[in-house]
């Protein structure tokens, strides 16, 4: 099914191993899929590089996790505010 | 923690806590807030990309929970209780936009392919983990931005929130096939708009 050769001579293997890509991701693919698409990323360069800068994308994203956005101090002193909280508000801030 | 000065270990655990909110002590009311507030508000600004409407959304929650607390039967952590509840509100503020790129609740037809290949570029810039600083960060968030609307909501759920795809579905009312099919989508799409900061 998957070709083991170059992707310009056999664009739809390509595709379909594309298709694949994200349940190989998430360990969803079956054994024989799994072992057919390893096939083709060994011998396919342009797979293997969507492949390898996919997985390095949801690594880094994935990242982000530790690293909220940060809460402007302007913006909790308004929820304070608006959530009839200001007695915990510091003074000079009110 | 910077702003507000709340000592958050007046409540020996999230029992006492939720109990104390169940009465209705303010005290308990500023932890809970001064503890989720960070949480909500990444939700929220990341799926809305607005500053403004984060905030709605972050006040909408805290509201909501204050208001439904007894409603709260403690079967999941209180902080997973206010992310979805924010999830939600963020949910509900998408839909309010007017000038949507695509309908939430539009199928999205998607090809195998994606136009992927249309430049294959290996990524040789591409930080290892011990280079994840603020720029790092500013352009994998700006990048994350930059999806489309119905892509950004699941990827958000899926890889930063940390929902399994059946948890995204649901929250979103769509069928685990859909949430499958925008995820990859979003994936691929990801990576193409951050191949040139890389590359």
């Amino acid at each position: 099914m998957m070709s083991s050769q170059s992707h310009h001579q056999h664009v739809s293997d390509c595709q379909e191993v594309l298709s694949h890509l994200n349940d190989y991701i998430d360990g969803e693919l079956s054994p024989e899929l799994c072992q057919e698409l390893e096939a083709h990323l060994a011998v396919c360069h342009n797979c293997r590089v969507v492949f390898d800068t996919l997985n390095k994308t949801l690594y880094l994203v994935r990242q982000l996790r530790e690293y909220p956005p940060e809460l402007p101090e302007t913006v909790e002193y308004r929820l304070f505010a608006v959530m009839n909280l200001e007695l915990f508000v510091p003074r000079e801030r009110k | 923690m910077t702003g507000i000065d709340i000592d958050l270990d007046i409540y020996p655990d999230e029992a006492s806590l939720v109990e104390a909110l169940k009465r209705g002590d303010p005290e308990a009311c500023a932890c809970m807030v001064k503890q989720y507030a960070p949480r909500v508000y990444a939700v929220a600004i990341r799926m809305l990309n607005d500053p403004d409407d984060a905030e709605e959304v972050l006040q909408e929650t805290f509201i909501s929970a204050c208001k439904n607390i007894q409603k709260f039967e403690e079967r999941s952590a209180l902080g997973t209780w206010l992310h979805r509840i924010a999830t939600n509100a963020a949910l509900m503020h998408l839909r309010k936009r007017k000038h949507r790129e695509v309908s939430l609740d539009e199928p999205i037809e998607v090809q195998a392919g994606d136009d992927i290949y249309r430049e294959i570029q290996d990524w040789t810039l591409a930080p290892d983990d011990h280079a994840m600083n603020s720029e790092v960060r500013d352009v994998l968030e700006k990048a994350i931005s930059e999806l489309p609307e119905t892509l950004r909501t699941v990827f958000i759920l899926r890889e930063i929130e940390g929902y399994s795809t059946e948890e995204t579905a649901q929250i979103l009312g769509i069928s685990i096939s859909a949430a499958k099919v925008r995820l990859h989508r979003a994936r691929l799409r990801l990576r193409q708009i951050l191949t040139p900061y890389f590359t």
